[in-house]
């Protein structure tokens, strides 16, 4: 009899970090940032419950402009960098052997032993009017004078794809990986040209991957913070720079929630969306990745 | 240009470094035959076979189809399709894309490359499962799948790698036949690259045995298993006793090879010193009483040291005075040695022309 409870308790035990974690760290801030985003300031220190947050998003054009801005650039910035990383895997996986693999991988992998902000003030330093690109210009004549590469959006995109390409990177070379060379030899042999090879046979194998890669890295994008703001500077205009600014400079939290709430809703309508669209399951992405 | 042959292989050398995988092989199929590559693995027919297909290329030599030079020209050019050992089906595509997948690259319309796609199927025994998923179809299916997605481009040429190697005993030796019926209905020229030496005996028309890069011997499968030219074909294809000594001479146009044991056996062919001599089982004739093989230059007295029973390839092993190791013959399961067991005395005996001497 004292068994079945000992049982339960050693379950019990086993499971509580991960409940901890996701109850304190995932759950109960975002049931409190729900509550929070529903409270309207009614007089100093009364709050109510009402909508007039999420109304305010819809009436203040600089919000929700900024907020479609965001979720067009991270659509642009994560196909940006499936285009690039496409080859750079198709290399590593299928041309690539042994030591060479491991370097290129390594080699993927060396920026993120720094911070993100440090990566970002190192393409501050070659981008900017006084900055490596500009000063290599003027000094071989090609350009009259200084020219400032940073706070646009050129810049913002650079930025935001190279801090995506390894996220892209791993799960597609995963993904090419497991195609048998064979059927790569056979889809030749049957009179395929590179391209239909291509289109027809290593694209679909890798679809998983293409999708668990472009999930990792629209979500990193248009959660990204630094990164617009350093490389974008006033131009950024990045929604994550709205909702810091309603909790940090007006310190208007109910404000900064919905804001907060709106931008979970919409990167995962457009997670959602993109995986109808590929016809992938969410099951088989995160295999993948 | 016309050209009499469908496949021409000119001194063909593929080195990998400093090894000859392919060393100066030559030799030509005709249209609608069912032509074997035969050898060990290691043995440079998949290289050979690689080559043919355009997925490597010679160092020196020429590959040519139906006259044309195949060199410099890339393997989705060439008139030639392959069955891959692991068949390589597209598990991304259905059954029917899988087969209409190479009409469609050559830019037939989508219609027709499906109408066609299906009558090809139909051919092979697979009406209706042009919808399904490869990954949902049995071994055999999947490789008549294989070969539907090749004959539907009516190439010059198939080559098929070990496709039979994945498949089980049974399913094996029923593929074999329908392989060769269907190479026979559609009069396709097959080249078929083995190291199982009964799928190349049964389907082939003509077996290449191929050895370290270099062919020992093309012939039919008898002139093969019961002429062969070198050691290496006599004791690859087929089963054999091997013994090995000196060459002695003999009476009679025959040759005798003196064993280590002192002990002489009489046979056909050429040896001036070392010799090896062959006898296959089934020549081996087997008798309770001595008188009845006094015909025969090679007569021994042994005992029975092993049944090796497998239905109608069984046999025996006999302990024989004069030969260090058993001499196999094939066991009898009529007459008066039926029933035959572990320890029983026994005479047996072969002719001169049954035993094969070549030089060690």
């Amino acid at each position: 009899m004292t068994a079945k409870p000992a049982q339960r308790l050693t379950l019990f035990l086993l499971l509580a970090p991960a409940v901890l974690w996701l109850g304190l760290l995932i759950v109960l801030p975002h049931v409190e940032i729900l509550v929070l985003s529903f409270s309207e300031r009614v007089a100093p220190r009364v709050y109510a419950f009402g909508l007039g947050n999420y109304l305010e998003f819809f009436t203040e054009p600089l919000y929700w402009r900024t907020f479609a801005r965001t979720a067009f650039m991270s659509i642009l910035v994560t196909a940006l960098t499936l285009v690039l990383a496409f080859p750079i895997a198709l290399y590593i996986a299928r041309v690539a052997q042994g030591r060479l693999k491991a370097m290129l991988l390594l080699l993927c992998l060396l920026p993120f032993w720094v911070s993100e902000l440090v990566r970002t003030l190192g393409w501050m330093i070659l981008l900017r009017e006084t900055g490596v690109i500009s000063y290599v210009l003027l000094a071989t004549g090609l350009t009259e004078q200084r020219v400032e590469f940073l706070y646009n959006d050129g810049a913002v995109i650079l930025g935001l794809v190279y801090g995506g390409l390894l996220f892209m990177i791993v799960p597609l070379a995963n993904a090419l990986e497991s195609l048998e060379p064979a059927i790569v030899e056979a889809g030749y042999d049957l009179g395929g040209s590179r391209w239909t090879v291509l289109r027809r046979i290593v694209i679909p194998h890798a679809m998983p991957g293409i999708v668990a890669g472009s999930i990792i890295v629209f979500m990193l994008t248009i959660g990204n913070f630094a990164t617009p703001v350093l490389l974008g500077g006033k131009n950024g205009l990045w929604f994550t720079e709205q909702i810091y600014a309603q909790f940090i400079t007006r310190f208007n939290w109910p404000q900064g929630a919905a804001f907060g709430m709106l931008l979970l809703l919409l990167s995962s309508a457009i997670v959602w969306l993109g995986l109808r669209l590929t016809g992938q399951s969410l099951g088989t992405t995160l295999k993948q990745a | 240009m016309a050209s009499s042959t469908d496949l021409d292989i000119v001194n063909v050398t593929k080195r990998f470094g400093a090894h000859a995988a392919v060393d100066d092989v030559s030799f030509s199929v005709a249209p609608g035959e069912f032509f074997s590559i035969l050898g060990p693995s290691g043995c440079g027919k998949t290289t050979l076979m690689r080559m043919i297909a355009g997925f490597e290329h010679p160092t020196s030599g020429d590959i040519r189809i139906r006259g044309q030079s195949m060199l410099g020209v890339p393997a989705n050019k060439r008139p030639v399709n392959m069955v891959f050992q692991s068949l390589a089906l597209f598990p991304m595509m259905s059954v029917g894309e899988n087969v209409a997948y190479g009409l469609t690259c050559r830019g037939v319309s989508r219609a027709e490359a499906e109408e066609r796609a299906s009558r090809m199927l139909d051919r092979v025994g697979l009406k209706g499962f042009g919808e399904r998923r490869v990954t949902a179809l049995s071994g055999g299916q999947r490789q008549r799948v294989a070969i539907a997605r090749c004959l539907v481009l009516e190439p010059t040429l198939v080559l098929l790698d070990e496709p039979l190697g994945a498949l089980d005993l049974k399913l094996r030796e029923h593929m074999k036949i329908e392989l060769k019926q269907l190479q026979g209905t559609f009069n396709t020229t097959f080249a078929y690259i083995t190291h199982d030496q009964s799928e190349a005996l049964v389907m082939s028309d003509r077996i290449a045995v191929m050895n370290q890069g270099r062919f020992e011997q093309v012939g039919s499968p008898r002139e093969l298993y019961h002429n062969p030219e070198t050691p290496f074909v006599a004791s690859f294809v087929g089963e054999t006793n091997r013994w090995q000594g000196e060459a002695a001479p003999a009476s009679g146009g025959a040759i005798a090879v003196r064993l280590p044991s002192g002990a002489v056996v009489q046979g056909q062919g050429r040896a001036a010193s070392g010799a090896l001599a062959f006898v296959r089982p089934e020549a081996v004739a087997l008798a309770q009483d001595p008188a009845s093989l006094s015909t025969l230059p090679n007569r021994f007295e042994g005992r029975v040291s092993a049944v090796l029973f497998d239905g109608a390839a069984s046999s025996l092993l006999i302990d024989t005075a004069g030969f260090e190791q058993p001499v196999r013959a094939v066991l009898p399961q009529a007459g008066p040695l039926a029933g035959i067991h572990v320890g029983a005395p026994v005479h047996l005996g072969w002719t001169a022309d049954a035993m094969k001497v070549f030089a060690a």
